[in-house]
């Protein structure tokens, strides 16, 4: 068993176009995994994912964004309320990581990925030409970060906020 | 002479159900509630999106469209695509691979919904402050209750995996059967919960009842009214969450319709179109539109069956109609009677998954019938979480949809969760001129109770307003409250 676990979790609804960002990336990035990382992809996210996201060391969320930079953003999360009263159609990751701390006493590094789409309001199982761009950019970003275990905020301040090394000071062997 | 002055106050979206939808309530000149309606953004244009799909894409394409509850609407394409090809009997390890894959549905759903979306009204109350309603708040002082509910949501959801093959487009229920069966591996990892899994049912309606008992002073009113209630129901009476002909019961119990097969719900059934809704409103047409509106879900169904076939839940669902039912033979009407119908419901589909992972038929190799006689249409139906989901669908020669009519669960409670919303403001929001947080939050708790599915949208990044306005019969916003 590795020691150092990661999970890639994406979520949204490929048939809705550009919603199905997330899980297209979980799809490439599926192929690549090794012992030491487990890839999730769902509709939406749920309180359940507290107990995988548990089980790991990282965690990297992978989601489509209406708004954010081109081609993709990568920023680091901390555990927050954010989201838990508003609806049960979409938990935050921000609260999965609040859930996952109070429930299961774990707090592992996580990343938020957001894939920049644009065609949301579409019953279609195809992404848009310029969300597959965007993907293809983002799978080689992300496929090199977790080769390399170095992960930065992507834009951002850079390896201030990276864990380039591969391993947080502060994690735990998975028992 | 009728007030021709109103004042709307909109509250939008309603929290923790599923999707977003707008309560608007009307009040006169005297600030009394004239309406109240709940609008829902429900997006018709899938069943047009259908049309012209080769029909033995169903199962898979339906269940794309809603984030909610994919595996209901990928179970009931499937029944209709069966009945299309003429597939008229499944293999025992076909049918009984479907039955676990929808009890572990209906088993995810109830425990999400009672232990992360009700229990924090519930075990707080409806006025407490709105940073401590969550399931945050539920860890903080019960914090067996939030990791029972994570686990057995989880429990569902591995089911789901193992029988439609992944979680996201299962692949599980194909034309006349299924594409895989349960491997001995999987069986026992299932079966290492199974114990608790029943043991936290057990807990659960005993939870559920204690609420509802302990609180029946308030409870019997709170957004209740007297109803119709239908589901499918087995031949000889029985719950059957999977299949079945529908019954339909007055408030007082009696017979409305009985044992009619969902081919023929077009006798029975009609949909009323509302000029300020997308939804549309089912009645029973032998009723009317005005009196034949029905309520769907847990409710409903331990209403209309005479006995659930598990010996737990059999129990509960008597212990139920000695607490809180309508009399002999009658129904109960009590709107927050749902929560405990839901855990029966739990209880029901843990004991069923129990029996079924016991059952050596789902390891068999025989999963796929052949075709049989062809026809050009058929009507399926299920009991999704949220109550009787309907497909209906017409294909040509060349195998493409030409014709698709879904009526879910939400939309038959339609008219049942305007008459709870209004019931609720006329008693609470009367003469009230600003919107508190408990007011409104009494609102949402009476349309939580139907487990309301509001719509199919995306959730990207950057999106989930909520606001809550308070408007002039003629537009104009006097007052607006958003929550974080």
């Amino acid at each position: 068993m590795p020691n150092f676990r990661t999970l890639v979790l994406g979520w949204g609804n490929p048939g809705r176009g550009d919603d199905g960002l997330g899980p297209a990336l979980a799809g490439i990035i599926e192929a690549q995994a090794d012992d030491g990382l487990t890839v999730e992809s769902d509709y939406q996210l749920q309180v359940e994912d507290a107990a995988e996201i548990a089980r790991h060391d990282r965690v990297v969320f992978v989601d489509a964004d209406r708004s954010g930079p081109e081609p993709f953003s990568c920023r680091r999360l901390a555990p927050a309320e954010t989201g838990l009263s508003f609806t049960s159609h979409s938990v935050s990751p921000e609260a999965l990581l609040k859930l996952t701390g109070e429930l299961f006493g774990r707090e592992p590094e996580t990343w938020l990925v957001g894939i920049r789409g644009y065609d949301f309001d579409t019953f279609d199982e195809t992404l848009s030409p310029r969300a597959r761009a965007n993907l293809a950019a983002t799978a080689g970003f992300l496929s090199d970060a977790l080769r390399d275990g170095c992960f930065e905020e992507r834009p951002g301040p850079g390896r201030s906020e990276s864990t380039c090394g591969g391993r947080p000071a502060d994690s735990e062997d998975v028992k | 002479m009728p007030n021709t002055k109103t004042e709307r106050i909109v509250i939008e979206p309603v929290t923790r159900v599923e999707g977003h939808g707008k309560v608007t309530i009307l009040l006169d000149e005297d600030r009394k509630v004239s309406e109240a309606r709940l609008h829902i953004v429900e997006f018709r244009g899938f069943e047009r999106f259908i049309q012209g799909r080769p029909f033995w894409e169903l199962p898979v394409l339906v269940q794309r469209l809603c984030g909610i509850c994919p595996v209901s609407h990928h179970l009931c394409a499937a029944k209709a695509v069966d009945g299309i090809i003429g597939a008229d009997e499944l293999t025992p390890t076909a049918e009984k691979m479907r039955r676990l894959m929808h009890y572990g549905q209906m088993f995810q759903s109830h425990a999400l919904h009672f232990f992360h979306l009700a229990s924090p009204d519930l075990l707080f109350g409806f006025d407490a402050p709105v940073e401590k309603r969550n399931v945050i708040g539920v860890i903080a002082e019960h914090p067996d209750l939030a990791v029972q509910g994570v686990m057995m949501r989880k429990f569902g959801q591995e089911i789901i995996k193992v029988t439609a093959g992944k979680k996201v487009h299962g692949t599980g229920a194909i034309p006349g059967g299924i594409n895989k069966n349960l491997s001995i591996a999987e069986r026992d990892v299932l079966l290492a919960e199974m114990d608790q899994m029943l043991g936290w049912s057990l807990e659960a309606v005993k939870l559920a009842k204690g609420y509802t008992l302990d609180n029946i002073d308030w409870v019997a009113a709170f957004g209740s009214f007297d109803s119709n209630h239908l589901s499918i129901v087995r031949p000889d009476g029985a719950m059957d969450l999977y299949h079945g002909n529908l019954r339909a019961v007055d408030s007082m119990g009696d017979s409305i319709i009985d044992q009619v097969d969902p081919n023929d719900y077009l006798d029975v059934i009609a949909e009323e179109v509302r000029p300020w809704s997308y939804m549309k409103f089912p009645f029973l047409k032998k009723l009317g539109p005005e009196t034949g509106w029905y309520r769907v879900g847990p409710l409903a169904r331990v209403n209309t069956c005479d006995f659930i076939d598990t010996p737990l839940a059999e129990g509960a669902r008597k212990e139920f109609f000695e607490a809180i039912g309508g009399g002999v033979g009658a129904p109960c009407n009590v709107t927050m009677a749902y929560h405990w119908a839901r855990m029966i419901e739990l209880l029901h589909s843990a004991e069923k998954i129990g029996e079924l992972l016991h059952d050596h038929d789902l390891q068999g190799e025989d999963i796929v019938v052949p075709p049989g006689e062809r026809r050009e249409e058929f009507v399926a139906m299920i009991e999704a979480p949220r109550g009787t989901l309907t497909h209906h669908y017409r294909v040509d020669e060349s195998d493409q949809v030409t014709m698709a009519n879904l009526i879910v669960s939400t939309t038959c409670n339609n008219e049942p969760m305007n008459r709870a919303v209004r019931g609720i403001a006329e008693e609470h929001l009367s003469g009230v001129s600003e919107i508190t947080e408990g007011l409104l939050n009494h609102i949402e708790v009476g349309i939580r109770a139907y487990d309301p599915c509001l719509s199919c949208a995306t959730h990207a990044m950057g999106q989930m307003p909520l606001e809550v306005t308070l408007q002039t019969a003629d537009g104009q916003t006097i007052d607006r409250r958003t929550k974080p």
